[in-house]
C-alpha cells in the first residue's frame, strides 16, 4: 500500500517552488506565543502537506528545504541565516558544539519553537512544497507529518497502548478498534518493540527499559505516519547497548520514512547519516555527503571540531 | 499584682546577669583566658533566675484556683452540702465568690458569708506566698549560679544547652496542642456518650438538642441522632466543592496553560484574595446578597428557596474555596514534566488535547488531593454556615430547604454556656470529635496522594 | 498469539489523506474544542474575579453609609437645677436634651404627640450630652450648641438608605392585579377604579323583606373565587374597597327583584389597587416609622437646615451599643489589638524556636518526624476545634477569665504556631549553607551560627510569614466565639486583657444579627474596616518580602 503511493512526492518535491510570498513576511511571521500556538493558523486556504514517500533508497529530491531562516529568543539571536536542503529518505545528522543551535534548527522544522514565547523565526522552511511558517499551514497537521522523538524518552504515564493509540487518536486515523489495533502492532513492529512487550500492552510504558521507553517514543511518533521524523539526541539518555539497537532502528527506518538528527557523537552522526551539517555558534558551517564532512571537512572549524580541538 | 512580681523577675535577671558578667572579667586577668565571654556568664545567672522561678509562678497561677476550690468545698458544713451533685455545688462556689468580690444580692446564708471570708484569706494567703516563693527561688539562683563562676566555667555550654531545652519545649507544644485536642475531645464526647448511647448519636435520625436544656430531662429527653447533621454537612459541603471544582480547576487549567505570563501574575493575587477574606465575611455576604437574591430568582421561576437554603451557604462556602483548589491543582498542573506537553505537541496534539488527555491524567492525583483537603476545609469551615445555615435539623436532600451542619451545631450548643454537665454542651464535644477524626483523616489521606504523586515525578 | 504473528513483518504504512473534507473538518472541530477549553477556563477566572467585585462592592455600598452620622444641632442650657456641679453624672440630661429638641417643635404639645417626636432623635442622646458635660463641667449653667445623633431609622431615611414609602401591595397581589386588568375586569368611574364583577344574590344570605339586612360579602368573596379559584381567602379583602359590599347593598336595596338572580355589577377597588391601576404603583408610608405626622416633623428639621451629616469618628470611638447610630468599633479593635499582642508574643518566639530547633538541630528520629507531621496536621485543622480545645482546656480545666483577650490570643496562638513554624523553616532553608560554614570556619559555635548570621538573614522571611500568620488570626472567629469573645462591650472603660472583651470579626458577627437595618450598615462597616486592616498587614508582608528577598 505504502508502496503505490509515491510518485506523486516526486512531482511535488520537484515542482515545489518555494512559496513565493515567503520571504517578503518573513520579518512579521512566527512570533507565535504559546497561546497562539494551538489555536490554529489554518483558516482558508486548502494546501496540505499531502503524503509522499518512497522506496528508492537514495533519492536525491529534497524533502526539506530551509533559506535564510534565523531564530531569536527574545533578543538574542541564536540562528543566523541557515540554508539546508534536507533529501529524502536520507539521515541527516546535526553536529556541533552545544548551543550551536542544531537542537533550535531542529525544533524549527515542525515548529516546536512555538511553544516558547519569546521565541521568533524568520526565513522560509519548505517542507514537501509548503512553507510551514505560512499562517495557512496548521501546526497540527505540521506535527503529524514532521515527527519527533525527544532527548530523554517521554512517554506518557500511560499503558504502552495507550502512549500509541494517543496520536492515531487525536488524529482520528483508526476507523475502529481493530484498526487501532493494527496501527499499534504496526508501529511497534517497525519500531522494532513488538516482540518485547506485545504481551503487556496494558502495563505503564514508564515501567519499560530507558531505551525500550526511547523505541517506544519512536513507534508513538511513526503511529501517525509522518513523512519526517525528527530526533533530538534520541540516544542520549540511554547506555551503549540500547543507544546500537535505537540506530539499527534509524537505518531500518530510512527506508520510509526521512530523519534528521541531532547528536553530540560524531561517531554516531558517522555511523547513521549520510548527510552532515555542521553548526558553529549558529551559523551552518557546512554542509555535505557524510563521509565528505568527516574525512575531507573544508572549513577550519569543521576539522577543529571533528578532530576534537573545539567542543 | 503577678504583673510586678514578674517585674521584679526580670529586674532580677537582669541583675544577675550584669553580676555574671563583672564577675566573669574580674576573675581573670585577660579576657582571653575565659572560656566563654562574660555575656554568656551573665545569661547563665540570668537564665537560672528567671525562667524556674516564671514557671513556678504561672504553674501556681494555673492551680491556685482548682485548690482553692477544693479546700473550700470540703471546708462547707457537711449537712449544707450533703447530697448535692456537681451542678448544684459549682452554683454554691460560684455564690460564695460573687459574696467573696463584694457583690452581695439578697441575704446569703451565714455559712456562705463564712466560707467568702475563708475564700479571701486564703487568696490572699496563696498570692503573697506566691511572691515569697518566687523571690526566693530568684534569690537562691543568683547566689548559687554566681558562686560557680570563674574562668575555666564553661558558660558557653550552659547557656546553649538551656537554649536547646527552651527550643525543644517549644517543638512539643504543637504535640501538646494536638494532645489537649485529642484528650478534651474524648473526656467530654465519653462523658456525652455515658448519657447518650454512641448508637443513637451514630445512627439516630432525629437531633433535637435543644430540648435537653430543661433539668428535669436530662437524658432522654432531648434527641441525639446526628444523621441528619452529618447529612446537612455533606451536603453543604458536596454542594461547595461542586462549586469550587469547577470553576478553580479550570482556571487553573487557563492560568497554567493559556494564559501569559503577564496575565498570570496579574490575575493570581487576585484570586487568592478570595481566600484571604475571613469567613465572618463570607457568611454576612451570603446573608446579604446571595441568599436574598437566590430567593428572589426562585420566585420568578416559581422555586420556594428558604432564605437559609444549604444552596446560598453552599455556593458561597464554594466561593471561598475557589483559590484553594485552583491553586492546588495550578500547583499539580505545572509539575507535570514539560517532557509530556512536548511529547503531546509533537505529536500534533492542541493545547486542548494535551491538557485533557495528557496532563489532566497526569496530575490527576495532585488534583484529588487539592480536592481532599478543600473538602476537609468545607466540612470544617464554621462561619458561613453559622450566619447562613439553617440551625434546626431535617432530614433532607433538597438543597433548597434549610440543612445544619456539625459545625454550626457545635457553636450553637455553646454560645453562652461553660458548665460541660448536661448533654447538650457535651453533645458539641462528640461532634468536635468527630469532624475532628474525619478533617484528619481527609487531610492525611490527601497528604498521602498528593506526596506519592510528586515522588512519581522526582 | 502466534510465533507467525510475532513474527510478521509490519503492515503497510498508511497514508493520510489531510486534505480530505472530513479532515479538514475534523481538525476544524478539534480547534473548536481546544477554543472551548480556553474560553472555559477564562469563564472560570471571570466568575472568580466578578464574585469577588460583587463582595467588595456589595460591602462598599452597604457600608459606606455607616462612615457618615446624621445629627442634629441642639440648642442646650445645662440647668443646674438638673445638674449638680457636685456630681454632674448624675444629672437629668434626658430632660436637658428632651427639652431643647421639643424647642424646635413649639406646636407639639401633647404627651403622645411628644414621644412619637422624640422618636427622631437617637435614645443614646442623652448619654452623648453626659459624656460632653462630663468632659467639660464647666459648660453647667450655660447655653451651648450640640448636635446629637437622630435614631437609627431616620438617620437611614437622611442618607437615603431606606425609603420614605415602600410598595403596599406584594408581588402576588400586584400579579392579581394585573391578571384583572389583562381580562378587562376593571374600568374608571367617576375618577375611581372599579372592579366588573359577577355577583350572584344569594337568596341564603338576603331576604326580599330586609334587603338591607343582607351579608353581601360573602356574595363578593364569591364572585372573587369565581376570578381566581385558588387564590387565598383575604384576597377579596385586598382586592374590593372595604364599602364595596355596600354598593352592592344598595344595588339590592333599590332592585330587590335581583334577589336570587346573577348581575354584573362594578364595585370600587381598595385604595392601593385603585393607586396601581390608575398610576402604576400603589405606595404606603413606610411603616417603620410610625406615625405618619414624625415624617413633616423630621422635614421640618430637614428645611431648617438643621440637619448635618458628619464623618461619623463615633464608629471608632465607641463602643458597642444597642442603637446602631451610637455603636463604634473601639471596644472590639481594643479586644482584636490585645489578643493579637498576645498571640503574636506567644507564638513568634515558641515559632522560632520550634523552627530553628526541628530546622537545624533535632535529630532524624520517630519523634522529630511525629512533631512534623503534627504541625502539617495541625495546619488543616479547623478553627473551631480549636475553640472546642480553648473552652476545655483554658476556660475548663485552667479556670482562666472567659470571654478575655487572653484566652482568645492563647488559642489563636495555637493556631497561628504552625504557620510560623512553617515560614520560619522555609526561610531557614533560604539562607545557602555556604554562610552557615563560612561562620563555623572562623570558630562559632552552632548556636552563635545561627543567632548571629543565619537567623537575621532569615528575619525578612519570618516576618512576613508571621504577619500573614497574624493576618489570619485578626479573621478568625469561631474558636473566639466558642470561649465567649462576643461579649457585650458598651463601655470602652471596660477593656483590659483580662477583662470581656469582643473582636473585631466577633462583633460582625453579633451586629450581623441584629436586626436593625442600621446595623447592616454597619456590620459592612466594621467588615470594611476589618478588611483594611487585612489590605495592611497583607500589603506590609508583601512589601517586607520583596524589600528584603535575597537570591543566593
Amino acid at each position: 500500500m505504502a508502496d503505490v503511493t509515491p510518485s506523486t512526492s516526486k512531482k511535488k518535491s520537484g515542482k515545489a517552488k518555494p512559496a513565493p510570498k515567503g520571504k517578503a513576511k518573513a520579518p512579521e511571521a512566527k512570533t507565535n506565543g504559546n497561546s497562539t500556538d494551538a489555536t490554529g493558523l489554518r483558516t482558508k486556504t486548502d494546501r496540505p502537506l499531502t503524503s509522499s514517500r518512497q522506496d528508492l533508497a537514495l533519492d536525491q529530491s529534497t524533502k526539506i528545504s530551509s533559506s535564510d531562516v534565523c531564530v531569536f529568543y527574545g533578543d538574542k539571536q541564536a540562528l543566523f541565516d541557515v540554508n539546508v536542503d534536507i533529501l529524502s529518505n536520507h539521515v541527516t545528522a546535526l553536529i556541533g558544539p552545544s548551543g550551536c543551535g542544531k537542537s533550535t534548527y531542529l525544533r524549527c522544522l515542525n515548529r516546536m519553537n512555538d511553544v516558547i514565547d519569546i521565541a521568533r523565526v524568520t526565513g522560509n522552511i519548505i517542507v514537501d512544497g509548503i512553507d510551514i511558517y505560512d499562517p495557512d499551514v496548521d501546526v497540527v497537521e505540521l506535527r503529524a507529518r514532521v515527527g519527533m522523538v525527544f532527548q530523554k524518552p517521554n512517554p506518557f504515564p500511560k499503558s504502552i497502548y495507550e502512549n500509541i493509540a494517543y496520536g492515531p487518536r487525536i488524529h482520528g486515523l483508526a476507523s475502529s478498534k481493530s484498526d487501532m489495533d493494527e496501527i499499534v502492532e504496526n508501529s511497534l513492529k517497525r519500531a522494532g518493540l513488538w516482540k518485547e512487550v506485545h504481551d503487556r500492552l496494558h502495563e505503564p510504558g514508564t515501567g519499560l527499559s530507558g531505551g525500550q521507553q526511547q523505541r517506544l517514543c519512536i513507534a508513538r511518533a511513526i503511529a501517525i505516519s509522518p513523512s519526517v521524523i525528527l530526533m533530538d539526541e534520541p540516544c542520549s539518555a540511554l547506555d551503549p547497548i540500547a543507544t546500537a539497537i535505537v540506530e539499527e532502528l534509524i537505518e531500518e527506518l530510512r527506508q520510509n520514512y526521512t530523519i534528521v538528527i541531532v547528536t553530540h557523537s560524531m561517531q554516531q552522526a558517522a555511523r547513521v547519516s549520510q548527510r552532515t551539517a555542521y553548526f558553529h555558534l549558529g551559523y551552518l558551517v557546512e554542509y555535505g555527503e557524510t563521509d565528505q564532512i568527516f574525512q575531507a571537512p573544508k572549513d577550519e572549524r569543521t576539522q577543529n571540531y571533528i578532530t576534537g580541538r573545539i567542543g | 499584682m503577678v504583673g510586678y512580681l514578674f517585674l521584679a523577675i526580670a529586674i532580677i535577671s537582669l541583675a544577675g546577669f550584669y553580676a555574671g558578667r563583672s564577675k566573669a572579667q574580674t576573675s581573670v586577668g585577660k579576657l582571653s583566658e575565659l572560656h566563654s565571654l562574660p555575656n554568656f556568664h551573665g545569661g547563665f545567672i540570668a537564665a537560672w533566675i528567671g525562667i524556674p522561678s516564671i514557671i513556678v509562678v504561672l504553674l501556681w497561677l494555673l492551680f491556685q484556683g482548682t485548690v482553692i476550690d477544693n479546700l473550700l468545698l470540703s471546708s462547707l458544713p457537711a449537712d449544707k452540702v450533703e447530697g448535692m451533685d456537681q451542678a448544684q455545688l459549682s452554683l454554691v462556689l460560684s455564690e460564695v465568690r460573687s459574696v467573696a468580690a463584694g457583690n452581695i444580692f439578697g441575704d446569703p446564708e451565714p455559712h456562705i458569708i463564712a466560707a467568702a471570708e475563708r475564700y479571701n484569706s486564703w487568696y490572699s494567703i496563696s498570692r503573697w506566698s506566691m511572691v515569697a516563693v518566687a523571690l526566693a527561688m530568684c534569690l537562691i539562683a543568683l547566689l548559687f549560679t554566681r558562686s560557680k563562676i570563674s574562668g575555666r566555667f564553661r558558660a558557653r555550654h550552659r547557656v546553649e544547652r538551656i537554649m536547646d531545652g527552651i527550643m525543644v519545649v517549644c517543638s512539643v507544644i504543637a504535640i501538646l496542642t494536638t494532645f489537649g485536642i485529642v484528650v478534651s475531645l474524648l473526656v467530654e464526647a465519653l462523658r456525652f456518650f455515658d448519657l447518650v448511647s454512641p448508637l443513637e448519636f451514630f445512627f439516630g435520625l432525629n437531633w433535637e438538642p435543644q430540648i435537653a436544656i430543661r433539668a428535669d430531662q436530662v437524658t432522654g429527653g432531648g434527641a441525639f441522632g446526628a444523621i441528619p447533621v452529618f447529612i446537612g454537612t455533606l451536603q453543604i459541603a458536596f454542594l461547595a466543592m461542586s462549586v469550587a471544582t469547577p470553576l478553580g480547576l479550570f482556571s487553573a487549567i487557563y492560568l497554567t496553560e493559556y494564559s501569559g505570563p503577564r496575565f498570570r501574575k496579574a490575575i493570581k493575587p487576585v484570586l487568592e484574595i478570595l481566600a484571604g477574606i475571613p469567613t465572618v465575611v463570607y457568611g454576612f455576604f451570603a446573608v446579604l446578597v446571595v441568599a436574598p437574591s437566590m430567593r428572589e430568582f426562585g420566585a420568578t421561576i416559581g422555586l420556594d428557596i428558604a432564605p437559609n437554603s444549604a444552596l446560598a451557604a453552599g455556593a458561597v462556602m464554594g466561593i471561598m474555596l475557589i483559590p484553594f483548589v485552583s491553586s492546588l491543582s495550578d500547583d499539580a498542573i505545572s509539575s507535570v514534566p514539560d517532557a509530556m506537553r512536548h511529547g503531546s505537541y509533537g505529536l500534533g496534539a492542541t493545547k486542548g488535547e494535551t491538557i485533557i488527555k495528557v496532563l489532566l491524567p497526569a496530575a490527576l492525583p495532585g488534583i484529588m488531593g487539592g480536592i481532599l483537603l478543600a473538602t476537609s476545609r468545607a466540612i470544617g469551615e464554621t462561619m458561613i454556615v453559622v450566619m447562613a445555615a439553617g440551625i434546626i435539623a431535617t432530614l433532607t436532600m433538597n438543597p433548597l430547604e434549610p440543612v445544619t451542619t456539625v459545625t454550626v451545631q457545635i457553636v450553637t450548643l455553646l454560645i453562652g454556656d461553660t458548665e460541660f454537665d448536661n448533654p447538650k454542651t457535651l453533645a458539641a464535644f462528640a461532634l468536635g470529635l468527630v469532624l475532628f477524626v474525619v478533617t484528619l483523616m481527609l487531610n492525611i489521606l490527601a497528604q498521602r496522594v498528593v506526596r506519592k504523586y510528586r515522588e512519581r515525578y522526582e | 498469539m502466534s510465533d507467525t504473528a510475532l513474527h510478521s513483518p509490519p503492515g503497510p504504512i498508511r497514508s493520510h489523506d489531510w486534505g480530505s473534507a472530513s479532515a479538514r473538518k475534523r481538525v476544524k472541530r478539534r480547534y473548536m474544542h481546544d477554543r472551548i477549553l480556553q474560553w472555559v477556563g477564562l469563564g472560570s477566572i471571570g466568575t472568580g474575579v466578578v464574585l469577588l467585585l460583587i463582595l467588595l462592592s456589595s460591602l462598599v455600598s452597604t457600608g459606606l453609609p455607616a462612615f457618615q452620622t446624621t445629627k442634629v444641632a441642639l440648642d442646650l442650657f445645662i440647668d443646674p437645677s438638673l445638674v449638680s456641679r457636685e456630681d454632674p453624672g448624675k444629672g437629668n440630661f434626658r430632660k436637658i436634651t428632651r427639652d431643647a429638641f421639643a424647642k424646635y417643635f413649639p406646636d407639639v404639645t401633647s404627651r403622645s404627640d411628644k414621644r412619637q417626636l422624640y422618636k427622631i432623635m437617637s435614645s443614646g442622646a442623652p448619654f452623648n450630652v453626659r459624656k460632653h458635660i462630663l468632659k467639660n463641667p464647666e459648660l453647667i449653667g450655660q447655653n451651648i450648641s450640640y448636635a446629637v445623633p437622630l435614631s437609627d431609622p431616620y438617620d437611614q431615611l437622611h442618607k437615603g438608605v431606606i425609603p420614605r414609602q415602600i410598595e403596599a401591595l406584594s408581588r402576588g397581589q400586584q400579579q392579581l392585579g394585573e391578571q384583572l386588568k389583562q381580562r378587562r375586569l376593571l374600568s374608571l368611574e367617576d375618577g375611581k377604579t372599579a372592579a366588573n364583577l359577577t355577583i350572584f344574590i344569594n337568596p341564603e344570605l338576603v331576604n326580599a323583606e330586609d334587603p338591607a339586612g343582607g351579608d353581601f360579602a360573602p356574595m363578593l368573596a364569591e364572585a372573587i373565587r369565581a376570578i381566581f379559584p385558588r387564590a387565598s381567602p383575604t384576597i377579596t379583602r385586598d382586592i374590593l374597597a372595604p364599602d364595596a359590599a355596600d354598593t352592592v347593598k344598595q344595588t339590592v336595596v333599590e332592585a330587590p327583584a335581583l334577589i336570587g338572580k346573577t348581575l354584573q355589577l362594578k364595585v370600587p377597588v381598595s385604595q392601593n389597587f385603585d393607586n396601581l391601576f390608575r398610576t402604576g404603583e400603589a405606595m404606603i408610608d413606610n411603616p417603620r416609622f410610625g406615625d405618619p405626622k414624625v415624617f413633616a416633623w423630621y422635614d421640618s428639621l430637614a428645611e431648617r437646615n438643621l440637619l448635618q451629616s458628619n464623618f461619623s469618628i463615633e464608629l471608632f470611638t465607641n463602643a458597642d451599643s444597642r442603637f446602631p447610630e451610637q455603636a463604634g468599633l473601639l471596644g472590639a479593635i481594643a479586644g482584636s489589638f490585645f489578643s493579637l499582642v498576645v498571640c503574636f508574643l506567644l507564638s513568634f518566639v515558641a515559632g522560632i524556636a520550634a523552627a530553628i530547633y526541628l530546622e537545624e538541630f533535632a535529630p532524624k528520629n520517630k519523634f522529630t518526624d511525629l512533631i512534623e507531621v503534627n504541625i502539617n496536621n495541625l495546619a488543616a485543622v479547623p478553627s473551631v476545634v480549636f475553640g472546642l480545645l480553648g473552652l476545655a482546656v483554658f476556660l475548663g480545666t485552667f479556670g482562666m477569665p472567659r470571654s478575655s483577650p487572653l484566652v482568645g490570643g492563647m488559642v489563636l496562638s495555637l493556631m497561628t504556631l504552625p504557620t510560623i513554624i512553617i515560614a520560619t523553616r522555609a526561610a531557614l532553608q533560604a539562607v545557602p549553607p555556604s554562610i552557615r560554614e563560612a561562620a563555623l570556619g572562623v570558630g562559632a559555635s552552632r548556636h552563635q551560627v545561627i543567632t548571629h548570621h543565619v537567623l537575621p538573614l532569615a528575619m525578612p522571611g519570618i516576618l512576613t510569614g508571621t504577619i500573614i500568620g497574624l493576618a489570619q488570626a485578626l479573621g478568625e472567629t469561631a474558636p473566639l466565639l466558642l470561649i465567649g469573645m462576643n461579649a457585650f462591650i458598651p463601655s470602652i472603660e471596660s477593656i483590659g486583657i483580662l477583662e470581656p472583651a469582643t473582636a473585631l470579626p466577633t462583633q460582625i458577627f453579633s451586629w450581623a444579627d441584629s436586626p436593625e437595618r442600621g446595623f447592616v450598615s454597619r456590620t459592612s462597616a466594621a467588615i470594611l474596616i476589618l478588611l483594611g486592616f487585612l489590605f495592611i498587614m497583607n500589603a506590609t508582608a508583601i512589601y517586607l518580602r520583596q524589600k528584603f528577598e535575597r537570591r543566593w
